[in-house]
């Protein structure tokens, strides 16, 4: 396989907190323009997984490869100007921000004018341009100077995945986007989903089966630190042992 | 709608009514000439609250430490003036803004490595070793009796510092116009918008690739600057400076004044001097233990039910009134 | 040689005795901010309010010392808890900000009343006869009353580690400082169990504060001019760490006295550098938890 083809890799990557070991030899590949899903029961170790990917958490022993760049060392904030955007479980929005401003502080930092002092924020019209275009791409126009804690929360979790976009990244991880989403309103987001850029590699950590099988086209399944199972929804779907774990799921084929 | 100035849909001119303490000011200058040492007071602590106002209330770094810079930027005026014999008041006040901001990189770049209790302990502590050499240093300093022998010089060569206060007064009213653009122009600015991102939610800044650290260290160095020059104008106007410019007290009571008039909101730090000092020339006078006491009270009760200072009243007033019509 | 040894050995006694006293008087402060994360600012009003509280009874009432000791615990402590009803419990949520504004107005509020009762001037100490001259140990003499102190304090400080170790609310502190919302979720009354600690840290701060009335001044401006060390002892120590502020009170009382001894020139500007030293290399201090 073409190294280059990989956007984001890990190798034997391990976490301990003392004697207890939360990720044992995690040997994970998300390939360019993936559509790839993360399950796995509570506390296997998704979102340490999360953090190890995007530098919030230093692993114990093992790498992570950002687009054929060793970045295990590297901070989270460089990590993101190569091209590595997130979302949260919970949002970590700008609250008594207006919607655009939320935004626009991402695409700033994107485009490398955060630090002026000089010039107002206004005046920047490019900034601002783009992150309408962006808001308006996730249906959020008419709500962009409205603060977001005055939003429900739906659109709140739409604002989380437009701050993401906003960085233009390569690869983006999305930690479980429809979680807490009334499903009147979740539904939205699966069309978010759907029309994301195809050239961006998304890993995607949900407990919605619906969501995951839907979504999809490559699945790991993660237990207990390590991973269980890798392939294709089919696969994982009638495979024994990811019943075993999921004790009560239904089956979807 | 979102009561901090700044951001990318807010519109960057002046209005009309921001030119409105400007005027006051000026008014004050030809109709109280009898007040014009409390007025150039009132307009020094005003730039001194803007440069906390800077960190507290729009990067969220809570302090108790600023008078160090403030005292810095006093002290370096004072011993240039009365030690050195530099008497040009600009080079005095270049001076202290150099040193202020000196003291407030490398300070800065040290304590902004920690946060909460760590980071106010560490402003404390670096407050408490200033204090000390001040205290012990006596030859330079004047020590407890304090710095006097200040000489200033003319103003360009050309304005004298008159015993009525006139030109220290609007020697303080140029300098505090400066500030005032300076920082208004950093608050509109998308650095601006960016420390309110920090202030409000920092894991969110680390993950949107901005760096926060150096961010953060900008814009004290830059607050530790204002606090110096303030600093250096309050020896100038005053011709003397004492141990109290870096004492505990006259930190508290800085955060006092900010808090009264509304933190984070850029006239806040207009408000809050005016009324605090007016207020303290007219009653701690009289009644020095119940100013204290008064004080004391009235930030508890601004903590628990006021948290905008007078700014946030008078937007909630504001707010009623509109639903009104 | 022998003078430089007598010197050390009173320098280190001396500092042992202002370390006991400063450690009682934080030992509250650590285990509120642990276990509440509310930074009490105002902690040395406590302290400053037992120390007015046992010079007062004993000059003004007569209270013989021991009584006097046992009124700045109770009385502190049970004033502690009107405080924290009526205004601490409705700030534990608040930014950092707010806490430390809310705390200096009761600094504030406490100098005015001091000064406005009390006057600037220190009060006297009056000692108890049994209590004054010189007590023999190993052919040195030492200060009786010091010898009191850190015998009073060591005993306190015993029975405040059996207790927390031993007893079943000592459990629930140490649970709850852990993991707050864990210890709500199985059931710790935390409400209640914040308003005894916090009653507990106060009135051992009076304690301190009344006991080490010789060695720390009692007058109005106490809460600002020792704010600075009761943080040291904290910070350096590790917040919400019962072991922790003991060392580092042991090390700033010895530091502190050594240095104006021996360096009288320099104040206390040794002690704050190396308080910047230490807490920048271990921001946590010495022995604190990760946040």
């Amino acid at each position: 396989m073409n190294a280059m083809a990989l956007a984001l890799e890990t190798r034997s990557l391990c976490k301990s907190f003392g004697a207890l070991t939360v990720a044992e030899g995690i040997n994970f590949r998300l390939e360019s323009g993936a559509r790839h899903a993360l399950i796995g029961p509570n506390g296997a170790g998704k979102t340490t997984l999360v953090n190890m990917l995007t530098g919030v958490l230093a692993p114990s022993s093992g790498q992570v490869i950002l687009c054929g760049e060793d970045v295990t060392k590297v901070a989270q904030a460089a990590r993101v100007k190569r091209g590595l955007g997130r979302t949260f479980q919970i949002n970590a929005l700008f609250r008594r921000l207006p919607v655009l401003d939320n935004v626009a502080l991402a695409v700033a930092e994107r485009r490398g004018v955060a630090h002026r002092m000089l010039r107002s924020a206004h005046a920047h019209d490019e900034v601002r341009d783009e992150s309408m275009e962006l808001l308006a791409t996730l249906g959020l126009t008419s709500e962009a100077s409205q603060r977001v804690l005055d939003l429900p929360y739906g659109k709140q979790r739409l604002v989380e995945i437009a701050i993401a976009l906003g960085l233009k990244p390569k690869v983006l991880l999305l930690d479980e986007p429809a979680a807490g989403v009334p499903s009147l309103e979740s539904g939205r987001i699966l069309e978010v989903l759907d029309n994301l850029p195809k050239d961006i590699a998304i890993l995607i950590i949900e407990h919605d089966m619906d969501l995951v099988f839907r979504f999809a086209r490559r699945i790991t399944v993660l237990v207990q630190g390590e991973v269980l199972i890798e392939g294709g929804p089919e696969e994982i779907a009638n495979d024994r042992r990811v019943h075993q774990v999921y004790l009560g799921e239904q089956r979807h084929v | 709608m979102s009561a901090h100035a700044g951001g990318y849909s807010a519109d960057p001119r002046i209005r009309w009514i921001e030119w409105l303490p400007w005027v006051v000011a000026l008014c004050a200058f030809f109709v109280l000439p009898e007040y014009l040492s409390l007025g150039a007071r009132i307009l020094i602590y005003i730039l001194y609250a803007l440069s906390l106002d800077l960190i507290v209330g729009y990067a969220g770094i809570v302090t108790l430490g600023h008078s160090a810079y403030f005292g810095l930027g006093a002290y370096v005026a004072g011993i240039l003036a009365a030690k050195a014999g530099i008497t040009d008041p600009l080079v005095q006040l270049v001076a202290a803004a150099a040193a202020g901001a000196a003291l407030g990189i490398t300070t800065g770049a040290i304590i902004l490595r920690t946060k909460a209790l760590t980071l106010l302990m560490l402003t404390l502590a670096i407050t408490s070793v200033l204090l000390e050499i001040a205290n012990k240093a006596t030859d330079l300093t004047g020590g407890a009796d304090g710095l006097s022998g200040v000489v200033i010089a003319p103003v360009l060569g050309l304005f004298k510092f008159d015993i009525f206060g006139k030109t220290a007064y609007l020697y303080c009213f140029v300098v505090l116009l400066l500030g005032w653009w300076l920082v208004r122009k950093v608050i509109y600015s998308p650095f601006g918008t960016a420390l309110t991102g920090l202030r409000e939610n920092t894991l969110r800044m680390h993950a949107i690739g901005a760096p926060v650290y150096w961010r953060l260290v900008l814009v004290y160095t830059v607050s530790a600057t204002l606090a110096g020059i303030a600093g250096g104008l309050l020896t100038q106007t005053n011709q003397f400076v004492g141990l109290n410019v870096l004492s505990f007290e006259s930190a508290g009571e800085l955060l006092v004044m900010l808090i009264l008039g509304g933190v984070g909101r850029l006239y806040g730090a207009f408000i809050g001097p005016l009324v605090y000092l007016i207020a303290q020339d007219m009653l701690a006078k009289q009644f020095p233990e119940y100013w204290y006491f008064g004080i004391g009270t009235m930030l508890v009760l601004v903590v628990m039910f006021a948290r905008g200072g007078i700014l946030g009243i008078v937007d909630g007033i504001l707010v009623r009134l509109r639903r009104k019509t | 040689m022998e003078a430089f040894l007598a010197s050390t050995v009173s320098v280190a006694f001396h500092g042992v005795a202002l370390g006991m006293i400063l450690y009682v008087i934080s030992v509250g402060l650590s285990v509120t901010m642990g276990l509440m994360g509310f930074a009490n600012l105002a902690h040395g009003v406590f302290a400053l309010a037992g120390g007015y509280i046992l010079t007062t009874s004993i000059s003004r009432f007569g209270v013989p010392f021991p009584l006097a000791l046992v009124l700045a615990f109770v009385i502190v402590g049970a004033g502690s808890v009107v405080l924290e009803r009526l205004l601490y419990s409705r700030l534990y949520n608040a930014s950092d900000l707010e806490q430390v504004l809310f705390t200096i107005g009761l600094i504030f509020i406490a100098v005015a009343v001091a000064r406005f009762i009390y006057g600037t001037l220190q009060q006297p100490v009056y000692l108890p006869d049994y209590l004054k001259g010189q007590f023999s140990l190993l052919g040195r003499d030492f200060p009786a009353y010091r010898v009191f102190i850190i015998v009073f304090s060591a005993v306190t400080v015993g029975l405040l580690w059996f207790s927390i170790e031993r007893t079943r609310w000592g459990a629930m502190v140490r649970a709850a400082v852990d993991n707050r919302a864990m210890a709500q979720a199985v059931g710790i009354n935390t409400r209640r169990l914040f308003t005894l600690t916090f009653a507990l840290g106060s009135g051992l701060a009076g304690l301190g504060g009344g006991l080490g009335a010789e060695i720390i001044a009692i007058q109005p401006t106490y809460p600002f001019e020792n704010l600075v060390y009761f943080l040291v002892v904290v910070a350096v120590g590790g917040l919400g760490s019962l072991r922790g502020p003991f060392v580092a009170a042991l090390l700033i009382g010895i530091a502190d006295t050594s240095c104006k001894y021996w360096l009288p020139q320099y104040g206390a500007f040794p002690i704050y550098v190396a308080t910047i030293g230490i807490l920048l290399w271990r921001p946590m201090g010495l022995f604190g938890r990760h946040a």
